[in-house]
This record gives structure tokens, C-alpha cells and sequence, in this order.
């Protein structure tokens, strides 16, 4: 018998996703690329047009993908949205945590940073995965098996000028993920931070307009890599944090 | 029994009373307890189903009417096969708001085949089946399936209410800590009180825990007809690995306990349609647990608490002597025990 792979799952089966900022940059790359490989995938985002257009075309080449429109960082939208992503795809195997938000831009520094814009940023980015990942936790830990990932930022290591609240929620973040595994060490769900290095998406251009495209990863490519690693039989600690890039180039 | 005003915040926080069924005794307990009632090998069975906001508001060309959801597809035990997610079976309530008992509430508007109910400029239903037994009871088509569906059902409705409580219920609160697929139009309140720290304990003591999906239905409908046909025949769903957990334990002696009375309903009636033996998959259910009923599959349940009278409580006759149970009604009155949802359990389980 062939070893359980990442995500607890055979290669041949369809795993239920769920994946929060679905429209856009990797989020709607990775969407694609598991559907692509057989997985139903439910994608969540706030922009209702530019989600239903990944759908689309996710659909349009014969894989299972459903759209569901939602604000991460809104308390009353989780539950309604793991119900209703649950009743399309079944019990959710891969939680996939993409939303977030850089703040108000340009970014600006700590001391010009409201409070209430940094709280808004922890909303998204911190508590809306908290949430969600406490909704659909319990029911991976029945079933013994599952796969949270967050996608996190090298902004969660280093300190750099301007990019305090979000640098602090994707820390706070990996650091959820970190407890959680070692909370539910041996259960069979297993959590992962994952840093993609950076990448050419609307997300980089808002908060670097000046940055070299050229130097930038597709999100296309990062979600292959990504993809691979949910797939492959490799054994990564529950509660890593894996570096899939380093300054901008594919390792 | 009285009833408990708001759910506690920290669910396993509960009393337990344990009855002891080979014995004839009982004991005030604590739900903590749990694990070590249980020997390693013992399997406990809940129902992973998430509870629906299964209340819908709508408006019709005669007036206003309240819709309860009562189950996904037509309520007929014939018809297991599912394939719309617009076709549900609901019951309609008149007028009214969630202080007001169910028996209390006026006779709502009377429809027929062909009426549409609107519940948001997005969200319309037709009036497809209208049963012989109650005009209340209806099969409703809705004019969107899918993610549509599912998304304009989770924005306009909200959990069924209970009027003993102090406030209305958000979903958060109905939903059990392994809630899965939303197939539920009640809580499945037995398994609301399991949380993280309980079930850990459960596998520190070596007890395996497995699940079984149950659409639990509407527990009532302020019509007296249509509540003797309750509980309305129930879709499940058997997980192959919850199979083989039960003739695991069982090859090795260990007890099978049922956490919640939809869990019961779901082995027993998947039982009782295979010649006594579990078959893995989806079925529907019209089992009834009345006086009389043998339980095949399980050898114990943890309940809540329920009134003499209640369907619940018929069903711990399967699993407790009359005798035993009358005085454990009396004994939970006079000691303050906490009935209905998110109140205290009971556990019927021979040591």
C-alpha cells in the first residue's frame, strides 16, 4: 500500500478544499491546480465577479469548483461558510488559508498605522483563519486525517519597515498553525505555514509598485509547487514552516 | 425539568447521571466522568452532522408564513435518492417570534401546489407536494441549486429557536464541535457537549470515537397530527471506517455507546434494513424507538435530558428497566438537573 501523502490522502481520490482569497494570485492559481488534479474545490473571496470568473474557468476544463463569496474577516461569515462549502464538497480534507490584507496603502509605518487599520489586518488576516480553521478542525480530527495551510510571508520573519501589521498577523499566523499541530499532534491533521516567496500578483505590485516583474515569481508556478507538496509522500513535520523561495526565485 | 436559559460557555462542563441498567442503580456525576465509565476498546459513536439555519421568513400572495426546513429531498423513506439540492420537505408555522412556544403559535396561511413563497429578491420556493396528514407539511422547491442555494439559504435563514432560552441562537451556537456536512434542521444537542479536552481523554483511556452523519428533524410542529408521524423518516449515512471501528470493538467485547438519540436512529435503522448487520453508505431511516424496541448495534447511550412524554425519553426505554428510569426522572426534578437542549445528560451504560 502506497504511503498516506501530505494531506492524509491517496493521489487517486478527489479531496474537499477550501480556499479563502480564491480570485486572485496564487489563491486562484492553486484553486485551479488542485482542481486540476482532481480536487473539488470550493473558493472563497469578497469580489464576486472576479471569483466567479476563476470558477469559470476551472469549470471550463472539467474540474469541480464552486464560488462562495465571502469576507474572511467577518465573524458572522464562518460558519455559513464552512456549512454551505461543506454541504457543495463534503467534510473539507484541505483548509487553505490565502486571504489576506496588506492594510491601507501605500503601507506606512507602526507610528502612522491606525488602530483600527491594524486591527482590521488581524481580522483578516489572523482571526478570520482562527475562526475558520476551529470550524472545520473538528471534523478532520473525527476522521483522523487533514491539512491546514497558511500562507505566510518572509515579512513573518524579518522586521521590515512598513509592513508592521501585516508582518505581525502572518508571525501570529504561523504561530497559530505551530500551537495547533502541537495540540493535535498525533491526530492525523497536520498544519503547515508556507512562505512562496515573492510573486508577481496585485498584492506585490500594492505593496512594492516599484519592484522588477521580472524578478517575480508566477503564481502559476508557486501553486505547481504547492500542489506537489499536498501530493507528495514526503513526511514534513506537522507545524513547519517551509520556505518554498528565496528573494523571488523559484528554489 | 427545568429548562437551561443560555448555552454554557464551556460545554463538557455538564452534570451526568449515570444509570446503570445490569445493577438498577445511578449516580450524580459529572460529564468529565465519561472516560472513566468507559474500558479501553469501548467505541463512542456521535452524529457529525452541522445544524442548518433551517428558520426561513418568507412572504406569500396570502400573507406572511415561517418556514422550518425539516429535511433535504421528499419525506419518504422510498425516496433515498437525492438529486436536486432545491427539493426539501418543511413544515410552515404562522405567525409569531421565538419567545412564543410552537403549540402556541396560530394556524399559519393554508398553500397549495403551485404557490411561491419568496424569502429575498434572490431566494424563491414553490410549493411542489402538499401532504394528506397536515397542510403544514410540504415539499418546496427552491429556484436555485448549488452554491446559489446553499449561500442565499446560510444569508436568510437562522437555527431553529427555543423559546425557554434567553436570547435567539446565532449558528455558532448549534453547531457541535465536529460539525461536518450540514444535514442536521436541529441541533444534535447529546454530542454539543463533547469538547477537545473530552474527547482527548476519551483516547488517553484508549476509547475510539466514530461518527455517523443523521439529519436530525424538527422535534416539533404545533400540530398534533403532524407530530405523532415525528420523528419523519431521516437520511444517513454510515462512513465504511465507522463499520469496521463497531465489528472491531464488538470482536474484542468493547461497548458501543451512542452519543445522542439520532445516533441510535442511524445504526439501528441502517441495522434493522440489513438483516442486523451495519452496511456501509447513505440510506433514510423511518425507525421508530418506541416501547418494545431491541437495540441491535448499541449497548449504551449519553443523552440529554428529556421529559417523560418526549421521543428521547421513549428511547432510553431500549436501554433502562421502568423501573430505574421512573426514579431517575424523579430524581433529576428534585436535584435541579437541567433539561432540554444544552442542559445536563444522562448516560444509560451497564458497568
Amino acid at each position: 500500500m502506497q504511503s498516506p501523502t501530505l494531506s492524509g490522502f491517496e493521489p487517486d481520490t478527489h479531496p474537499a478544499v477550501l480556499l479563502t482569497g480564491g480570485s486572485r494570485g496564487l489563491g486562484a492559481a492553486l484553486g485551479s491546480e488542485l482542481a486540476r488534479r482532481g480536487a473539488q474545490v470550493v473558493l472563497v473571496a469578497r469580489g464576486e465577479a472576479e471569483l466567479r470568473a476563476v470558477v469559470a474557468g476551472i469549470r471550463a476544463t472539467g474540474g469541480v469548483a464552486h464560488a462562495l463569496v465571502a469576507d474572511i474577516g467577518d465573524k458572522e461569515a464562518i460558519y455559513p461558510l464552512v456549512g454551505a462549502a461543506t454541504a457543495l464538497v463534503g467534510p473539507i480534507d484541505v483548509l487553505v488559508h490565502d486571504a489576506s490584507t496588506l492594510g491601507p496603502l501605500p503601507l506606512g509605518e507602526l507610528l502612522d498605522t491606525e488602530c483600527e487599520d491594524f486591527g482590521r489586518v488581524l481580522d483578516v488576516n489572523l482571526l478570520g483563519p482562527f475562526r475558520l480553521t476551529k470550524a472545520v478542525v473538528g471534523s478532520m480530527l473525527l476522521r483522523g486525517r487533514g491539512l491546514v495551510l497558511g500562507l505566510s510571508s518572509d515579512a513573518a520573519v524579518n522586521g521590515y519597515p512598513g509592513w508592521g501589521a501585516y508582518g505581525v498577523s502572518k508571525a501570529a499566523l504561523d504561530h497559530l498553525l505551530r500551537t495547533w499541530a502541537a495540540e493535535l499532534d498525533t491526530s492525523g491533521v497536520r498544519f503547515l505555514s508556507i512562505d512562496p516567496g515573492d510573486m508577481d500578483t496585485q498584492m506585490h505590485a500594492d505593496a512594492i509598485p516599484a519592484a522588477d516583474r521580472s524578478t517575480l515569481a508566477s503564481p502559476a508556478d508557486v501553486a505547481i509547487r504547492i500542489a506537489d507538496l499536498i501530493q507528495s509522500q514526503t513526511s514534513i513535520a506537522t507545524g513547519s514552516r517551509v520556505e518554498l523561495a528565496i528573494r523571488g526565485r523559484v528554489a | 425539568m427545568t429548562a437551561t436559559v443560555w448555552p454554557r460557555a464551556r460545554r463538557a462542563q455538564a452534570r451526568m447521571l449515570h444509570l446503570d441498567p445490569g445493577c438498577g442503580s445511578m449516580r450524580d456525576l459529572h460529564l468529565d466522568a465519561l472516560p472513566t465509565l468507559l474500558q479501553p476498546g469501548d467505541l463512542v459513536v456521535v452524529n457529525d452532522a452541522a445544524t442548518l439555519p433551517a428558520e426561513l421568513r418568507g412572504t406569500t400572495a396570502q400573507g406572511p408564513v415561517e418556514v422550518r426546513l425539516a429535511g433535504m429531498g421528499a419525506a419518504s423513506p422510498a425516496s433515498d435518492e437525492i438529486t436536486s439540492d432545491s427539493i426539501w420537505t418543511a413544515v410552515l408555522f404562522g405567525a409569531g417570534n421565538w419567545r412564543m412556544r410552537t403549540e402556541d403559535r396560530p394556524s399559519p396561511i393554508v398553500l397549495a401546489r403551485g404557490d411561491t413563497i419568496a424569502f429575498a429578491a434572490d431566494l424563491h420556493a414553490t410549493v411542489v407536494r402538499v401532504s394528506s396528514v397536515s397542510p403544514r407539511l410540504v415539499q418546496l422547491r427552491f429556484d436555485r441549486e448549488g452554491a446559489a442555494l446553499w449561500a442565499a439559504l446560510y444569508r436568510v435563514g437562522r437555527p431553529v429557536q427555543y423559546s425557554y432560552l434567553c436570547a435567539p441562537l446565532a449558528l455558532w451556537h448549534v453547531q457541535t464541535l465536529f460539525a461536518a456536512r450540514p444535514w442536521a434542521v436541529e441541533m444534535p444537542s447529546a454530542g454539543w457537549s463533547l469538547d477537545a479536552h473530552l474527547l482527548r481523554s476519551l483516547r488517553q483511556r484508549g476509547v475510539g470515537i466514530a461518527s455517523v452523519t443523521h439529519a436530525a428533524g424538527l422535534s416539533s410542529t404545533g400540530d398534533p397530527a403532524l407530530d405523532a408521524l415525528l420523528p419523519l423518516p431521516e437520511r444517513f449515512d454510515v462512513p465504511e471506517a465507522t463499520v469496521r471501528a463497531i465489528e472491531r470493538a464488538r470482536a474484542h467485547r468493547g461497548r458501543i455507546v451512542a452519543v445522542g438519540t439520532t445516533v441510535v436512529r442511524a445504526l439501528e435503522g441502517c441495522a434493522a434494513q440489513n438483516g442486523c448487520r451495519l452496511r456501509p453508505g447513505p440510506g433514510v431511516t423511518d425507525l421508530r424507538l418506541g416501547p418494545g424496541f431491541v437495540p441491535r448495534v448499541i449497548d449504551g447511550v449519553l443523552t440529554g435530558m428529556h421529559d417523560p412524554g418526549t421521543s428521547h425519553f421513549v428511547l432510553l426505554r431500549a436501554f433502562v428497566p421502568g423501573p430505574l428510569l421512573d426514579a431517575a426522572t424523579h430524581h433529576a426534578e428534585t436535584n435541579g438537573y437541567r433539561g432540554h437542549e444544552f442542559g445536563d445528560t444522562c448516560l444509560a451504560l451497564a458497568e
